[in-house]
């Protein structure tokens, strides 16, 4: 037995897209490239940010905002944490309760999670309550991709979601539970936490992310900067482990296993019945309806794991957008170098990787699945359009923030 | 100089810390200490306490929640920032080893907080190694069970005395480089497999 090359400890949550961590060491691939990987559940993304802090894990499955949100200075403990690699695109839904979905129903709601009409019923729905008593939404964190995709969704579809409902934080293992209890009305959060209300009968399906914004961006990995400058070598090879393991991740014929390897206790501990839904994209929606959903997670194709900077620019934008952060150019100077695919192209060029040509890229812009200019290798990217049609130019942020200051105030 | 007595609020779902962590703050001579074992309808208490210093266990799954509420000024009239100072790296891993964290309204002098959180890594320390204590006299209490159940099945099976059933299994451990109560473990499990026997 030779000694490792290198030792890294990771921190994640229980949720699906921790996947590609779970693979990289439960299939070899870690070892493959020298890596003795500890992973280590988490209880909530406090103590992921704090473990990283200290020093307890060099990386970490991070929601996308949280590094940048670290490196901005606005949570209570942070180190300065970058992202070299995402892992994966998608894999979020909004669910509700069976009471609420009756009163969209009633509404003009219809099973097929088009963003747009079950936004309209949802509308609906508000208007007729009046202000007296807000129908309470949960999100997982305020610095995640639930929270904004759900946001711009209600604001899209002419809902406040500052005045004309409330946005609370729930843990994701408690929120098909809170649903069930009628304490929360809804909820937007990473399978299986979605489906978990579905088997429980307490909820509903009724979009999903890949609908609001299609091949969006959602968990990264984050590493602690101080580390990645100490050990470039170490986390070359973290990168090459998790690129072969989101390869295996995409094949279908290792959907079975590979929800079989989730199900162990020290992962997420649920059967398979919890996360073939998402990994085949065959949602249950509830009360028996199906739904085939396109890229509704992605772990590999399309550059699922490339750290695109406008996809760390959008965030941003929404920080701005919800009274997170000023915008300055400081600012988006610091959410833009969190992202870092000069990395991802340093380590994983070596192997032929699809690599894009660009690192930003107009996000919106790509109507169907479209081959791009890239390097050694042919890479096809989106669709990724937002549901309501918008494009964010990554170059033209000033523009984009000034046009969703309009477009709420209209609402 | 005398100082307003400073609010503290303790969050920990785990009753007994808490009263632990509790005691402590009141040995040192705080008096407005308040526990809170369960999270929920928190808002509306953090705004009657108004706490200067809140404790909270990092086992606690709705830190993410109560770091939001912090950050809203409609929740708290003051905001409650940051960890007690980013700039004492030391007490900050401290406490994240201990298992703690610890939120202060914005403003406060960090030499009226570092007390109360040393002593709230301390005291989590001190539990911890209650816990792991009890846990370990637990597991060798367990042990000793085992062992006695392994050695009544050689006794019987191969007619061995008490001692050479013993012995047996000392050997046994020494020569696979295991634990005797691994050994125990392996040999209950499989006369129960292979049964009918003491292994039941």
């Amino acid at each position: 037995m030779s000694e490792w090359e290198h030792r890294i400890t990771a921190g994640f949550i229980p949720l699906l897209d921790s996947v590609l961590l779970v693979v990289a060491k439960e299939k070899g691939f870690a070892a493959v490239e020298g890596i003795d990987l500890t992973l280590v559940r988490e209880i909530s993304w406090a103590n992921i940010r704090d473990r990283l802090a200290v020093g307890h894990f060099q990386v970490a499955h991070m929601l996308g905002p949280m590094p940048i949100a670290c490196n901005l200075g606005l949570t209570p403990l942070a180190a300065r944490t970058i992202v070299p690699m995402a892992l994966g695109l998608g894999g979020n839904a909004v669910t509700v309760s069976n009471a609420l979905w009756e009163r969209m129903q009633a509404a003009g709601a219809k099973p097929d999670l088009e963003p747009r009409n079950v936004g309209a019923a949802l509308k609906t729905v508000i208007a007729t309550r009046g202000k007296g008593s807000l129908l309470r939404f949960a999100v997982v964190h305020a610095y995640s991709g639930h929270n904004y995709e759900l946001r711009y969704w209600l604001a899209a579809c002419g809902i406040d979601p500052e005045r004309d409902i409330e946005i609370v934080i729930v843990p994701p293992p408690l929120m098909a539970d809170a649903l069930g209890t009628g304490s929360i009305d809804g909820y937007c959060v990473g399978e299986p936490w979605n489906t978990a209300a579905v088997l429980a009968g307490s909820g509903r399906i009724v979009t999903v992310k890949a609908a609001i914004w299609r091949s969006s961006p959602e968990k990264v990995l984050g590493v602690e900067e101080r580390w990645a400058i100490a050990s470039p070598e170490a986390l070359s090879a973290l990168l090459r482990a998790l690129y072969y393991a989101a390869e295996w991740c995409a094949e279908a014929g290792n959907r079975d296993e590979l929800s079989a390897l989730m199900a162990n206790p020290a992962y997420l501990a649920k059967s398979p019945e919890w996360t073939i839904p998402a990994l085949s994209g065959h949602l249950q929606l509830g009360g028996g309806d199906m739904q085939k959903v396109e890229d509704f997670f992605v772990p590999r194709a399309k550059a699922a794991t490339f750290p695109w900077k406008s996809h760390a620019l959008w965030f941003y934008t929404q920080m701005v957008r919800w009274g997170q952060i000023e915008h300055t150019a400081m600012n988006a100077g610091l959410a833009r170098d969190t992202y870092r695919p000069d990395l991802y192209r340093a380590a994983l060029k070596p192997l032929g990787a699809a690599l894009p040509a660009a690192n930003a890229k107009v996000e919106g812009a790509l109507k169907t699945a479209t081959a791009v200019g890239s390097t050694d290798a042919s890479l096809v990217l989106g669709p990724d359009g937002f549901f309501d049609g918008a494009i964010f130019d990554p170059d033209r942020i000033d523009a984009y923030i000034a046009g969703q200051k309009d477009r709420l105030n209209s609402a | 100089m005398v100082h307003k007595s400073l609010a503290i609020l303790v969050i920990d779902e785990n009753r007994i810390r808490a009263s632990i962590i509790e005691a402590g703050l009141h040995d040192a001579g705080h008096e407005a200490v308040t526990v809170i074992n369960d999270v929920s309808g928190i808002a509306r208490r953090i705004a009657e306490i108004e706490p200067d210093v809140i404790v909270i266990d990092l086992e606690n799954p709705n830190r993410d929640m109560l770091e939001n509420m912090f950050q809203l000024s409609r929740a708290v009239k003051r905001p409650i920032a940051m960890f007690v100072d980013r700039s004492d790296q030391a007490s900050i891993e401290a406490a994240v080893d201990a298992g703690v964290s610890a939120y202060v309204v914005d403003g406060l002098k960090k030499e009226r907080v570092k007390p109360i959180l040393d002593m709230a890594i301390s005291r989590f320390n001190a539990f911890s190694r209650m816990a792991r204590e009890l846990e370990e006299a637990r597991s060798e209490l367990e042990n000793r069970k085992l062992i006695e159940r392994a050695k009544g099945i050689l006794m019987k099976s191969r007619g061995l005395s008490e001692d050479a059933a013993y012995a047996l299994l000392r050997k046994t451990a020494m020569n696979q480089n295991r634990k005797i109560a691994e050994i125990a473990q392996s040999l209950v499990t499989a006369a129960g497999l292979l049964g009918p026997g003491d292994g039941s």
